[in-house]
């Protein structure tokens, strides 16, 4: 086992315990911490398999901004502790279909001898990444922020309260209106 | 030499399972969305492993294609979970019954 083997194995290791920790923890916000972990571990992976700028995308995107959503979504709400384990059935049949998919999946990398073969070090520096994107991806990078844009109207759309927006409603409960009829605001 | 490319996807397997069944079994929304965030994640290794082991920039280019979805996802899903929180008053997906016979 190289060096590189050995670093691999470590990380993996990092990742699946955290992971477990974060999909059976009791309250949220535990497991949101474990997960920055393993969004961490996963940064660590990307760089060891060569993608740098992928590494710091996954650090600032998922384990930075995606994450503090959750919490901060998760501080809002409350939702409280659930009980992990309700009715052991409904956790058995799950796993044991994962551990079928599991084992299926193992034997049939084990059976294809095409992937024995190790892989080797390479990086992709930023520079020759970016302008292999923007030369052969640019189409669907305009795509993805036109998603974004959606995303972005559609979370605004499911934000707002029943007809109004926060701002409008706040606006109207300093300035000693009645925030609770429905009408146009101005109408006496 | 790092390890053979099975066991990149065998890790990245292991991680999807791993978030659908947090998916699948986990009554909270919350919970229902990080388990599909950890699925996102799990398609990132495996496309990131692939592009190291047919030495293709290609594989790297799709992982940003998988941010901008998670993101996008995540933005729009927690604002589904407040609004659903809203209307009913609970965040637990048992609790949306209504249409049950």
């Amino acid at each position: 086992m190289t060096l590189y083997g050995g670093i691999f194995y470590a990380i993996s290791a990092i990742i699946l315990i955290s992971t477990g920790a974060a999909i059976t923890r009791r309250s949220p916000v535990h497991s949101v911490v474990y997960l920055v972990v393993s969004f961490f571990g996963t940064a660590l992976l990307f760089y060891l398999l060569g993608a740098p700028l992928l590494a710091a995308l996954e650090v600032i995107i998922y384990a930075g901004a995606i994450m503090v959503l959750f919490l901060f979504i998760i501080m809002t709400l409350q939702p409280g502790s659930q009980p992990v384990l309700p009715a052991v059935l409904k956790w058995t049949f799950p796993i044991v279909m994962a551990f079928i998919c599991l084992g299926l999946g193992g034997l049939l990398m084990f059976v294809n001898a095409g992937m024995g073969s190790k892989l080797v070090t390479a990086m992709a520096s930023p520079l020759s990444f970016g302008h292999f994107l923007f030369e052969y991806y640019w189409y669907p990078i305009e795509i993805a922020s036109l998603l974004l844009f959606v995303g972005l109207v559609g979370a605004l759309y499911l934000g707002k309260i029943e007809g109004k927006f926060l701002v409008k409603r706040d606006y109207e409960k300093k300035m000693g209106g009645s925030s609770q009829d429905s009408g146009p605001p101005g109408k006496e | 030499m790092i390890v053979p490319y099975g066991q990149v996807i065998l890790l990245a397997g292991i991680l999807f399972l791993m978030g659908a069944v947090c998916a699948v079994a986990r009554r909270s929304l919350i919970m229902i969305l990080i388990g599909v965030e950890i699925m996102l994640n799990a398609a990132g290794i495996a496309l990131i492993g692939a592009s190291l082991y047919w030495q293709a920039l290609d594989g790297q280019a799709f992982v940003i294609f998988v941010m901008a979805v998670a993101a996008t996802e995540v933005a729009v899903g927690l604002a589904l979970i407040v609004y659903s929180q809203r209307r009913s008053g609970s965040v637990n997906a048992d609790s949306y019954n209504i249409m049950k016979g």
